[in-house]
């Protein structure tokens, strides 16, 4: 049984990967930083639910198998298909959010501890609004401190918010690309205003430029 | 058999001598291509060179299978192509929210519709459905929306984008379906075959004068690259190339010569204008969809002027 599910869980990965790359033929720019398997965390914008699909579809395959998504656990864990995806296709790191911030970071030291790499969006929540990218939480830092030797990767995903906006039904097909920048890590006595407001630099100097 | 019945042969399949030309002068390129690496080693020159002439064959191939299939195969092929063009096309213009319900009426009923009427042949509705009813709809989805910012230039970004990457590149199998007077289907083939290769030829050509003797560039705001000698020269070699092909075409050997000449120079200013377009987007390719050559808009920006003018100077012509 769990063979089987295994291999659904692979081929479902193909699949999506599959269609993600033929509706917005998402293509990666490694533009700060070599497609290693280094051990990572990604932090990406987040403007849509395909975000992290966008990211671990242009990883490769080996890296793809060892970095893990952190998601809510209110949304992806609900019996059938939902946690199917979420906990057997993605492997996803199911956070929950009442449990409060300390909780989760522990999770996510956790899962690094056991050498895998993770996709997080700082700003806590999708923005759906015109500003490029919202304020980032605290707790990246927190991640950022307790585990120092992790290459932190900025990540900007562009375009999949034109794709599919806010309330729309069906998504246009325009091109989206996943554009890595250079790893950042916490400096020893960094404060923390400091450091969020250079990890929110790093994303906001990967955005491709608005024409005239 | 004699030589007689295989000269006869080879006139009665003028497709199949076509490609095997074809198949021959890409093996040579790659002779010549892989050679330059072997002597010079790869400098991102002869890379891109060696890429772009890998291309080649996947492009030669895949239109050797749309040939196959006819006009079905190539309506089929150059719809493709557009929803490729289109999407690099829209993906660089500024459209806001209040354009998704225009560019989905453009990608899912626009795009097929206009190569389904070409399918059925019917040129009066085919020549005026989007410069007319897809004009006129883009404008009123774009009002029904109510956002008014930058309004006119982004309708006008997402008409170009309906006008450039179909319309147009729906000419070309538009082509196959010309009464042309022989009442041969394969004839409208040799056509689009005729068109492609000028055009891309002069393409091709003036890519290699201008590597070779390129000094003066004709215009260095829009493309550095197009220089005064690969132009005059290419132009000029591959007027030569369509005349010399006049065989496959109904036309004369002195109009194949001009036809020719007329499609390399439109389809050079089809390729300037697509250039100033980039430039005012501040990007360097339109995508990179094919390895070398950049993204689909830069492999058919030529074709995309060229072929309406050459469908309509045969249909005046040569049809009954």
């Amino acid at each position: 049984m769990a063979v089987i599910r295994t291999l659904a869980a692979r081929v479902t990965a193909r699949l999506i990967a599959g269609f993600a790359r033929l509706a917005t033929g998402v293509y990666g720019d490694w533009r700060g930083c070599p497609p290693a398997l280094n051990q990572r965390v990604y932090f990406a914008n987040h403007t849509s639910h395909g975000d992290f699909v966008l990211i671990w579809t242009v990883l490769s395959g080996r890296a793809r198998r060892q970095t893990r998504p952190v998601a809510a656990a209110d949304y992806w864990n609900v019996p059938g298909l939902r946690r199917f995806i979420g906990a057997h296709v993605f492997n996803a790191l199911l956070i929950d959010r009442q449990a409060g911030g300390s909780s989760a970071i522990a999770a996510m030291a956790d899962a690094l501890a056991q050498g895998n790499s993770l996709i997080i969006f700082p700003e806590g929540t999708r923005n759906t609004g015109d500003t490029p990218l919202l304020p980032l939480r605290s707790g990246i830092h927190h991640l950022a401190r307790t585990c120092p030797t992790v290459e932190f990767v900025p990540v900007w995903i562009d375009n999949i918010s034109r794709v599919m906006p806010k309330g729309e039904l069906l998504p246009v097909p325009l091109l989206c690309s996943v554009i890595f920048g250079q790893p950042i890590s916490v400096a020893p006595d960094e404060p923390r205003e400091q450091f969020l407001d250079r990890a929110r630099q790093a994303l906001l100097q990967l955005k491709p430029g608005e024409g005239p | 058999m004699t030589n007689l019945t295989d000269r006869q042969w080879l006139l009665d399949h003028p497709t199949l001598v076509l490609f095997a030309g074809l198949g021959l002068v890409l093996l040579i390129a790659t002779a010549i291509g892989r050679t330059l690496g072997l002597i010079h080693g790869n400098t991102p020159t002869i890379d891109n060179l060696n890429q772009r002439i890998d291309a080649w064959w996947i492009m030669v191939a895949a239109m050797g299978v749309a040939f196959i299939f006819g006009l079905t195969g190539l309506v089929i092929l150059f719809a493709l192509l557009s929803f490729w063009a289109l999407r690099e096309f829209l993906t660089l213009t500024p459209t806001r929210h209040g354009d998704h319900s225009s560019l989905l009426l453009l990608f899912f009923v626009g795009l097929p519709v206009q190569y389904l009427l070409v399918w059925q042949e019917w040129y009066g509705l085919y020549s005026i459905f989007l410069p007319v009813y897809g004009f006129l709809v883009l404008a009123i989805a774009a009002t029904l929306r109510g956002d008014t910012e930058n309004f006119l230039q982004r309708v006008s970004f997402v008409q170009w984008g309906m006008m450039i990457c179909i319309y147009f590149i729906s000419h070309v199998p538009a082509l196959v379906t010309l009464p042309l007077a022989s009442g041969r289907s394969s004839d409208g083939l040799l056509l689009i075959a005729f068109l492609v290769i000028v055009v891309q030829g002069s393409d091709v050509l003036q890519y290699i004068f201008g590597k070779l003797f390129g000094r003066h560039p004709v215009s260095p705001r829009l493309s550095p690259s197009k220089t005064w000698e690969g132009l005059i020269g290419g132009i000029a070699s591959a007027t030569l190339l369509g005349a010399a092909l006049w065989w496959i075409t109904p036309f004369s050997v002195p109009v194949a010569a001009g036809m020719a000449f007329v499609i390399c120079v439109t389809g050079f200013f089809g390729g300037l204008v697509l250039s100033a377009i980039k430039r005012d987007r501040g990007v360097k390719d339109w995508g990179r969809m094919i390895r070398g050559h950049g993204g689909i808009l830069d492999r058919l920006d030529s074709v995309i002027f060229a072929a309406p003018v050459f469908l309509h100077l045969t249909r005046y012509w040569y049809t009954i």
